[in-house]
C-alpha cells in the first residue's frame, strides 16, 4: 500500500480499487477470495478445475475450493455483514459546490440503482439561499453519513447503525417504522414508505441493507453510500452518475478522494478550497464536505432546465421569487 | 365481613347505577361502540393500505397519533399526580372524588399507548423491541416507564377497590347477576376489614401512592424527552419536561373537572360532588393556568427574543399558517380559564366547567401546534411540490381514530362506573368515622 502511494500519478481508480480490495481481504477468507476470484475471472485466469489458486494481497499463494467462490457484485452481504463494514475505510464524499448545474444526474443515477420512483430521492438538489443578499447555489445532499448520527442514537431496535468504515445504513428486516429517526435527521435525509408498491415483491435479488433493495412498507430508507459499489472498488452511483464531476467520493484515512476523473488528497482539497460540512454547530460531524459555490463553472439559471414540476419546488427561495416578480421566469 | 346499617344504607343508596342499564345509558353505550366500530374499519383500512392512508408524509411524520399519545399520557400523569398527592391530604371532602381520578389514571393510560401504536409502520415487529432492545433510545426509556407506570397505577387501583369490593360481596340485597357476585367475592381476595387487613391495605396504599408520583413525574419527562432531545428547532428545549408536566396537570384538571360534571349530572350525585369539590379544583386549574401560561410564554419568548434563523422560521409558520391556532391555544386556552377562574362571582360549578373545558382543547391545540409546525420547518427547507408533503392535514382514518380513543375511553369508563360505585363507600364511611370521632373527642 506504501508503495501504491507513491506513485499515486498512475491510474488512481485502479488504487483505490485495490485499496478497497486488501480491506476485504481482512474480512474473511470468502470474502477475500471472492473479491480476488472476480478479479481473475474478469482477466481470464479462472481455473476450470474444483480448486483454484489466488494471490493475495501480502503477496502469499492460496488455494481454495472454486465452489466457496463469492462473485461480486454478485455476492450477497448479509445483514449481519453489513452491520461490520468494511476495516480500515472511513468514507467521505466532498461535493463541489462550485461545479454544479442541477443536472440532477446524480439523482437520476441513484434512483435507477436504488429502483426508487420518481419522488423518491437519497438524493436530493436543493435551492439554497443563505441570506437575501447571498447567491443561491444548488446543493446536492445526500445523507451526510454523521459520525454522531442523531438517528442511530435514537433509534430503538439498532435497526439503523453506525459502521467502522463510517457508513450509517438501515435493516429494513430490523425497522419497526417508528420513525423516530426521520424526526431527529437535522438534514432531512430519511424517507419513510408509507405504502406498499409492487417493486417490494421483487425477490429475484435477496435484501442486502447495503443495497437498500428491495425496500419494505413501513419502514424507514435513505442514502447508502452505495457500499455494494465500494466493495467492488467502484464509485458510489451519484458520483459516478455526475457529468461534471461534482462528488468526489474516497477514504478520509488514505486521504484521498477521488470523483472519477481526478483524484485528489481529501485534506488539501478540503483546506486549498474551504470545505465545509452542513450545520456544523449541530455536532453531527458529517462525512459529507461541501466545497463553497464560488468561481462557478456555471451561471445558477443552467440549472433552471429542468422539468416544470422540479422547478416548482425551488419557488419560495427569495432569488426566484424575484425573478418572478421580474418577470424573467 | 358483617355490614353495619350505613353500609347497607349506602349500597342502596348507589344500586341503581350498579344494578340496572337505564335505556339512555344503553343507547349511550351503543353510540360509544359504533364510533368504536368506525375507528375499527379505519384501523383495518391503515392495515392494509399502509400509514399513505393518513395525512403523514416524509417530513410531517408524527401526526394526530402522536398528540393524541401525548395528551391521553398526560392526562394519565396528572392523574397520578393528583390522585397520589390527595391520598396525603387530609380533607373529608376528597373521598368523593378520588374514584374517579384514579379510574381516569388507568383509562387514560390505556388509551394513550393505542395511539403511539398506530403511529408505528410494522406493528408485526412490535416485538422486536423486546428482542433487540437499545438502551441507548429514547423510546426504550419510554417504553420502560409506561409500562411501570401502567402496573403502578393498575396496582394502585385495584387497592383502591378491595374494600368497596368487599362491601358489595356482602351485600345481599343487590339484586345482580350470580357471576358478578362470584368477581366480587374473586377480586375482593377474602378482605374482611379486620383490624390487621386494614391497617395493611392502608399501608399499601400510602406507599403505592407516593410510588405513582413518582413513576407519573418521571413517565412524563421521559416522554418530553422523546422531543426536546432530538435537533429540531422547537423541540430542542431544556424546559420541555417540566413544561409537559405542567402541561399534562392543567390538561388532566380540566378533564377531572368536567368527569366531576358529567358524573354529577348523570348519577344525581349532588350530595357528593358539591361546589368545594369545583371550587377547589378550580383554583387549582387556575394555579396550574398560571403556571401553563408563564412556561408557554417562557418558551415562545426565549425563541423569539433570540431569533436563530430556525427558531424565527418556525415562529414565522406559526404566526402566519397557525395563526388562529396559535391565538386560540396559546392565548384563549389560558386566558379565558384563567378569567373565569380568577373572579370570585364566575366560580360556580357551570363556569369552571366550562373553562376546563377550553383549558382542555386549548391544551390538545397547544400540543398539535409543539408536534406539526416543528416538523414543517425543518433546517433544510422542504422544497417539494406535493401538498401533502409540505403540509400536514390530518385525514378521516386519523379523526375516526382519535374519536376511536375517546370513545374507549368513555365506553371504559361507563362499564367501570356499573361494576364499582364512583363514589367510594369505604371512603366516605372512613371519612364519617373520622368525623364522628373528632366530634366526639371534642
Amino acid at each position: 500500500m506504501e508503495d501504491n502511494k507513491k506513485d499515486k500519478n498512475t491510474n488512481r481508480r485502479n488504487f483505490l480499487k485495490l485499496g478497497l480490495m486488501s480491506s476485504v481481504t481482512a474480512i474473511a477468507g470468502t470474502s477475500l477470495v471472492s473479491s480476488l476470484a472476480s478479479e481473475e475471472e474478469a482477466s481470464g485466469h479462472s481455473h476450470p478445475a474444483e480448486k483454484m489458486r489466488l494471490l493475495t494481497t501480502d503477496g502469499t499463494i492460496v488455494e481454495v475450493d472454486a465452489k466457496n467462490i463469492n462473485k461480486y457484485p454478485e455476492a450477497h452481504i448479509t445483514a449481519d455483514e453489513s452491520r461490520k463494514g468494511i476495516p480500515n475505510k472511513h468514507f467521505v464524499m466532498v461535493i463541489d459546490l462550485a461545479r454544479c448545474k442541477n443536472a440532477r444526474k446524480c439523482v437520476e443515477g441513484c434512483q435507477k440503482a436504488h429502483k426508487l420512483d420518481t419522488n423518491e430521492e437519497f438524493m436530493k438538489v436543493q435551492l439554497m439561499q443563505d441570506n437575501e443578499e447571498a447567491s443561491p447555489y444548488w446543493l446536492p445532499k445526500p445523507c451526510m453519513h454523521c459520525d454522531q448520527p442523531p438517528c442511530v442514537t435514537v433509534c430503538p431496535t439498532g435497526a439503523t447503525f453506525k459502521r467502522e468504515d463510517g457508513i450509517v445504513l438501515i435493516d429494513n428486516d430490523r425497522c419497526i417504522g417508528c420513525k423516530f429517526c426521520v424526526t431527529s435527521c437535522p438534514y432531512s435525509a430519511r424517507q419513510f414508505n408509507w405504502g406498499h408498491k409492487d417493486k417490494f415483491d421483487d425477490k429475484s435479488q435477496p435484501y442486502s441493507p447495503e443495497t437498500s433493495i428491495p425496500a419494505a412498507e413501513g419502514t424507514v430508507m435513505k442514502c447508502d453510500f452505495c457500499p455494494d459499489m465500494l466493495r467492488q472498488g467502484k464509485l458510489p452511483h451519484c458520483a459516478s452518475s455526475c457529468p461534471m464531476g461534482v462528488i468526489y467520493f474516497g477514504d478520509k484515512n488514505e486521504d484521498i478522494v477521488t470523483n472519477g476523473d481526478e483524484t485528489v488528497r481529501f485534506s488539501e482539497l478540503i483546506k486549498e478550497r474551504g470545505g465545509y460540512r452542513h450545520l456544523e454547530h449541530l455536532g453531527t460531524k458529517p462525512n459529507v464536505y461541501y466545497l463553497p459555490a464560488v468561481d462557478r463553472q456555471f451561471p445558477l439559471e443552467r440549472g433552471f432546465n429542468v422539468d416544470e414540476e422540479i422547478m416548482d419546488r425551488y419557488k419560495d427561495v427569495p432569488y426566484i421569487k424575484d425573478l418572478k416578480k421580474q418577470g424573467k421566469l | 365481613m358483617i355490614l353495619n346499617n350505613r353500609h347497607k344504607e349506602l349500597v342502596k343508596e348507589f344500586s341503581p347505577m350498579l344494578e340496572s342499564t337505564s335505556k339512555l345509558a344503553k343507547i349511550w353505550m351503543g353510540f360509544l361502540v359504533a364510533v368504536l366500530l368506525v375507528g375499527f374499519y379505519a384501523f383495518i383500512v391503515q392495515v392494509s393500505q399502509g400509514h399513505g392512508v393518513t395525512g403523514m408524509r416524509d417530513n410531517v411524520v408524527w401526526g394526530v397519533f402522536i398528540i393524541n399519545f401525548i395528551f391521553f399520557v398526560g392526562i394519565s400523569y396528572s392523574g397520578a399526580f393528583i390522585g397520589g398527592v390527595l391520598h396525603f391530604i387530609d380533607a373529608p371532602w376528597k373521598h368523593s372524588v378520588t374514584r374517579i381520578i384514579e379510574i381516569i389514571t388507568v383509562l387514560s393510560l390505556i388509551v394513550g399507548p393505542i395511539f403511539i401504536l398506530l403511529c408505528i409502520g410494522r406493528l408485526d415487529r412490535l416485538h422486536y423491541l423486546f428482542m433487540y432492545p437499545r438502551i441507548q433510545s429514547p423510546i426504550t426509556w419510554d417504553i420502560i416507564a409506561i409500562m411501570t407506570d401502567l402496573v403502578g397505577c393498575f396496582i394502585y387501583l385495584y387497592l383502591t377497590f378491595i374494600p368497596d369490593l368487599a362491601i358489595l360481596r356482602d351485600s345481599d340485597d343487590l339484586k345482580i347477576a350470580p357471576w358478578r357476585k362470584k368477581l366480587y367475592t374473586f377480586l375482593a381476595i377474602g378482605y374482611q376489614d379486620t383490624d390487621e387487613q386494614r391497617a395493611r391495605l392502608h399501608k399499601i396504599t400510602k406507599t403505592m401512592s407516593a410510588m405513582i408520583i413518582a413513576l407519573a413525574i418521571v413517565a412524563y419527562t421521559v416522554l418530553a424527552w422523546i422531543f426536546s432531545l432530538t435537533l429540531q428547532p422547537g423541540w430542542n428545549s431544556s424546559i420541555f419536561a417540566p413544561y409537559f408536566i405542567i402541561a399534562g396537570l392543567y390538561s388532566g384538571m380540566g378533564i377531572i373537572i368536567i368527569c366531576m360534571y358529567l358524573v354529577r349530572r348523570i348519577f344525581k350525585l349532588e350530595n357528593y360532588l358539591k361546589t368545594i369539590h369545583f371550587t377547589v379544583a378550580g383554583f387549582v386549574l387556575l394555579v396550574l393556568s398560571m403556571l401553563f401560561g408563564y412556561f408557554t410564554f417562557s418558551e415562545y419568548f426565549a425563541r423569539w427574543f433570540s431569533h436563530k434563523t430556525h427558531d424565527q422560521a418556525l415562529l414565522d409558520t406559526l404566526f402566519t399558517r397557525y395563526f388562529w391556532e396559535f391565538i386560540f391555544a396559546n392565548y384563549i386556552g389560558v386566558l379565558v380559564p384563567f378569567g373565569i377562574l380568577f373572579f370570585k362571582k364566575f366560580r360556580n360549578i357551570k363556569s369552571i366547567t366550562i373553562a376546563a373545558v377550553i383549558a382542555v382543547v386549548g391544551l390538545w391545540v397547544n400540543r398539535y401546534l409543539m408536534v406539526v409546525p416543528t416538523l414543517e420547518t425543518p433546517y433544510l427547507p422542504i422544497q417539494d411540490t406535493r401538498e401533502a408533503f409540505v403540509h400536514y392535514s390530518a385525514t378521516w382514518v386519523e379523526y375516526a381514530l382519535s374519536f376511536a380513543g375517546i370513545a374507549l375511553f368513555c365506553l371504559l369508563f361507563t362499564v367501570i362506573v356499573k361494576f364499582v360505585p364512583v363514589i367510594p363507600i369505604s371512603g366516605i364511611i372512613d371519612s364519617e368515622k373520622k368525623t364522628t370521632t373528632t366530634t366526639n373527642d371534642q
